[in-house]
């Protein structure tokens, strides 16, 4: 669809709109190439279908926004894309509407949507879109022989070169610790004792030298193609679409992913809290999440959409199930991040992952 | 004297000092009134909001007001005898009264107490989940307390509730009362629900977060632990973070001035001595950077800076670095210090080239012409002249350098942090905007000292900015 022909289509249907009285909702996501799947999945069939208009906006995480809209009572930002446990802590502190799942349909297959979701998709306060992790990778033009596991990640003998790492205890800690033999399943017993701290903390002094630390998701595939690093972690898709679309040689190594969710919030005190919900109910039904995962290697939080996620929206040979953080090959020792874990250390280990990496 | 000036009449026959007194606050007056937008504007946009913000840092209410009973019995309790059955009486009541308010009540104090022994969060959880399974009646019917709390928060169509708060809390009031005579005692029950609570930490925890004027955002932003008996602790060693990223704050700023100094003084020397013409030109240049916006600026230096970047592939064209052996200029403390010395730059130089432009070039001339050598005219002359444009623009850049933030998240990497990085971590990831006031306030403090300290030394009035 060109823009002319979506900005016609707009038109009309906010003339249409306005005799049955439309609203328009400011939806917020992080930008880049996942909010476009985002615009293409869900919004534009959503303001065809409705009527209603959406202001789409980017942020870079974090829910200060929403906490000053919030407690100023004036809030402009009707539903905000957020990571899981951004999603929890911002519902524990009052600062969004509480969801009733009941409003959700059943899978495309007939699966009602509280067994339908996975595992963690449906909160209080939050229904999750996608799935994503955070995995590693390197460009393989540069290394024939790349590495295959997390253990190759700290090991700057065997493959010499920086490395990227978000600068953030989260994921690191985890695959710290399967990379220093503990099974992906244990890890957050381990994380749990403050010796299980110091042991993840000791196998990244291994490669702290060596580590340039990235923020933002658009970092580390940048990082990559400048040949700053040899291999650094990222999110799958970020490094999925630097492939998929521009031919980067990037190569991803599935092994101890983390894997998280991205879940739709409304904060509170909206003006349009039915249109956000009819919006949340709209893009997380089966086939939305499915179309989304054509534009984004993201996995849909249905179960039900995965028989129907097909190949990359401009390249019919490049089948998208291969390519999820769910895929059965990719899946193997993937580690699941645990939101109440980090909930409830999150302040502490930071403080901690802080203070190692300032000394 | 006094009768020369009761005879001073003016015209309409007042005496004169009055009539003075008069029209100098009328003139007054008149320059009040037009400040007073700008003195508006800034006490609603900046005094306003900095003190709100500020007073966060001292002041937390949010355990007192979801867990008033709680915090009236552990404010009474020493912190040393066992936990009693009232203190879990008081906190069960207090969860239902809450949970009959708002559901937000008590996990906000949760995450209050988290904030002191983590763990407490998911331990107010449990709680609540098991207090929701308890069977009440409400209305004639027994039923969950679950389906009662869904129940209270119905809203109408204008998105109020249907229930006044004051109505709310009442029922609620009703419900524990019903509670208490069922289910009472509640130690075993509370216990049930997350053994945890039987570690006297937590409770203690309970007793810091209930104080709401409270030094613990202060004590925590200074690296110590303000405990439940008034003492200040300092922090395991493996999580003070603040003291070292303060006196690094200091160091960089410090450096930062220096260096701008030192690359500033020649260029503003150079432009105060040429005709002004090409002065001009010049200074155009140094104001180039002006115009372009920061963060270009701060990503063109991580183009020039990184290992595969310009300099460094300069470097190994001549030999000074190999291949395998790039410098790290980025991503670390020389990166920010590059940077940001770049960028304070013309902060330096404006008012260095203000205050030299005023010096008369004939002075210089005449200790020459005494006999004076080049460096004697220029040190025993000219710089004490410049002195109070050193002093302008060092303050400048140091003042600015203390509050940086964007540069050294971009190109600090692991130990180009700033405390001003942390003071926005903590606003926007980690949403503790206490413990952020808490940091500006000590930061605030810490500046305004230096400003002190840099009046007695240099005097604050011999600085000019032209």
């Amino acid at each position: 669809m060109t823009l002319k022909t979506l900005m016609a289509g707009v038109a009309s249907a906010t003339l249409f709109a306005g005799m049955v009285s439309a609203a328009e909702i400011t939806v917020v996501s992080w930008g880049g190439a996942y909010t476009k799947s985002q615009v293409e999945a869900y919004h534009k069939p959503w303001m065809a279908k409705t009527g209603n208009t959406i202001v789409s906006e980017d942020y870079s995480g974090g829910m200060a926004e929403v906490k000053t809209q919030v407690e100023s009572g004036n809030v402009t930002w009707d539903l905000v894309d957020v990571e899981l446990a951004d999603a929890v802590s911002a519902c524990d502190q009052g600062l969004l509407e509480t969801i009733d799942h009941s409003i959700l349909p059943a899978g495309a297959d007939g699966t009602p949507a509280s067994e339908d979701f996975i595992d963690g998709a449906l909160q209080d306060c939050a229904v999750a879109s996608i799935v994503w992790s955070t995995i590693f990778a390197y460009d393989s033009s540069k290394m024939a022989n790349g590495p295959t596991t997390i253990a190759d990640f700290f090991d700057t003998a065997k493959f010499p070169g920086k490395r990227g790492m978000r600068k953030s205890p989260k994921a690191n800690l985890e695959m710290a610790l399967v990379a220093d033999g503990v099974a992906a399943g244990d890890v957050y017993d381990v994380l749990s004792t403050s010796a299980g701290v110091d042991r993840a903390l000791a196998k990244l002094d291994t490669i702290k030298a060596d580590t340039v630390w990235w923020e933002a998701g658009a970092q580390p595939p940048q990082l990559l193609a400048d040949g700053e690093v040899a291999m650094t972690t990222a999110y799958n898709g970020r490094i999925f679409n630097a492939v998929a679309s521009e031919g980067k040689p990037f190569t991803i190594v599935w092994d101890a992913q983390v894997f998280d969710t991205d879940l739709w919030v409304i904060p509170k005190g909206t003006k349009n809290l039915e249109a956000a919900l009819d919006f949340i109910v709209f893009s997380t039904a089966t086939e939305q999440l499915a179309a989304q995962a054509s534009w984004i290697s993201y996995g849909p939080a249905r179960k039900s959409s995965a028989a129907l996620v097909s190949s990359f929206h401009n390249n019919p040979d490049l089948k998208m199930g291969l390519h999820m953080p769910t895929a059965p090959g990719n899946f193997a020792n993937a580690i699941n991040n645990d939101y109440i874990f980090w909930a409830d250390n999150g302040d502490e280990l930071n403080e901690r992952f802080n203070a190692w990496l300032a000394k | 004297m006094s009768n020369i000036s009761k005879k001073l009449l003016a015209a309409d026959g007042t005496p004169l000092r009055k009539k003075l007194a008069q029209a100098l606050f009328q003139s007054k007056l008149r320059a009040f009134g037009l400040v007073s937008p700008l003195l508006a504007f800034i006490i609603v946009s900046f005094i306003i909001p900095i003190i709100t913000l500020l007073w966060q840092g001292v002041y937390d209410d949010d355990y007192a007001t979801a867990m008033p009973n709680i915090s009236e019995v552990v404010d009474a309790w020493d912190g040393y005898d066992a936990v009693s059955e009232g203190m879990y009486e008081a906190l069960v009541k207090d969860v239902i009264i809450a949970m009959s308010m708002d559901r937000a009540l008590t996990t906000k104090a949760g995450v209050r107490v988290n904030r002191e022994i983590s763990g407490a969060i998911s331990m107010h959880k449990k709680l609540m989940r098991s207090i929701g399974k308890l069977k009440i009646s409400y209305e004639g019917k027994e039923q969950k307390a679950k389906s009662i709390f869904r129940l209270l928060a119905k809203e109408d169509t204008e998105r109020n509730f249907i229930l006044s708060q004051n109505q709310r809390a009442e029922i609620g009031k009703k419900l524990t009362k019903e509670a208490i005579e069922k289910y009472a005692p509640f130690e075993q029950f509370v216990l049930k629900s997350d053994k945890k609570w039987s570690n006297i930490e937590i409770w203690r925890a309970m007793k810091v977060a209930s104080v709401k004027f409270s030094p613990a955002y202060l004590a925590a932003s200074l690296d110590y632990n303000y405990t439940f008996d008034g003492k200040f602790e300092k922090r395991d060693e493996n999580r003070q973070i603040h003291i070292l990223l303060f006196f690094r704050t200091l160091e960089i700023s410090f450096i930062v001035t220096v260096a701008c100094l030192l690359l500033g003084y020649p260029i503003a020397y150079l432009l105060a001595g040429l005709p002004v013409k090409s002065s001009n030109l010049l200074l155009i240049l140094v104001l180039l950077p002006f115009w372009t916006s920061l963060l270009v600026r701060t990503t063109a230096w991580i183009a020039m800076l990184q290992g595969q970047g310009v300099m460094n592939d300069l470097f190994v064209v001549f030999g000074f670095a190999t291949d395998d052996d790039r410098f790290s200029l980025i991503y670390n403390k020389t990166g920010t210090l590059i940077a940001m010395t770049h960028i304070l730059l013309p902060f330096m130089i404006l008012p260095l080239y203000s205050v030299m432009k005023t010096i008369p070039p004939s002075y210089v001339r005449a200790a020459k012409s005494m006999g004076a050598t080049n460096w004697t005219s220029f040190w025993r002359i000219y710089f004490p002249q410049s002195v109070p444009g050193i002093g302008a623009g060092a303050l400048l850049v140091f003042i600015l350098a203390i509050g940086y933030y964007i540069t050294p998240a971009l190109v600090g990497g692991q130990d180009g942090q700033m405390i001003s990085n942390f003071i926005d971590f903590h606003m926007r990831k980690s949403l503790n905007w206490n413990l952020a006031a808490a940091l500006g306030l000590v930061l605030l403090i810490f500046v305004l000292f230096l400003f002190w300290l840099y009046d007695r030394i240099v005097g604050i009035d011999n600085m000019k900015l032209g």
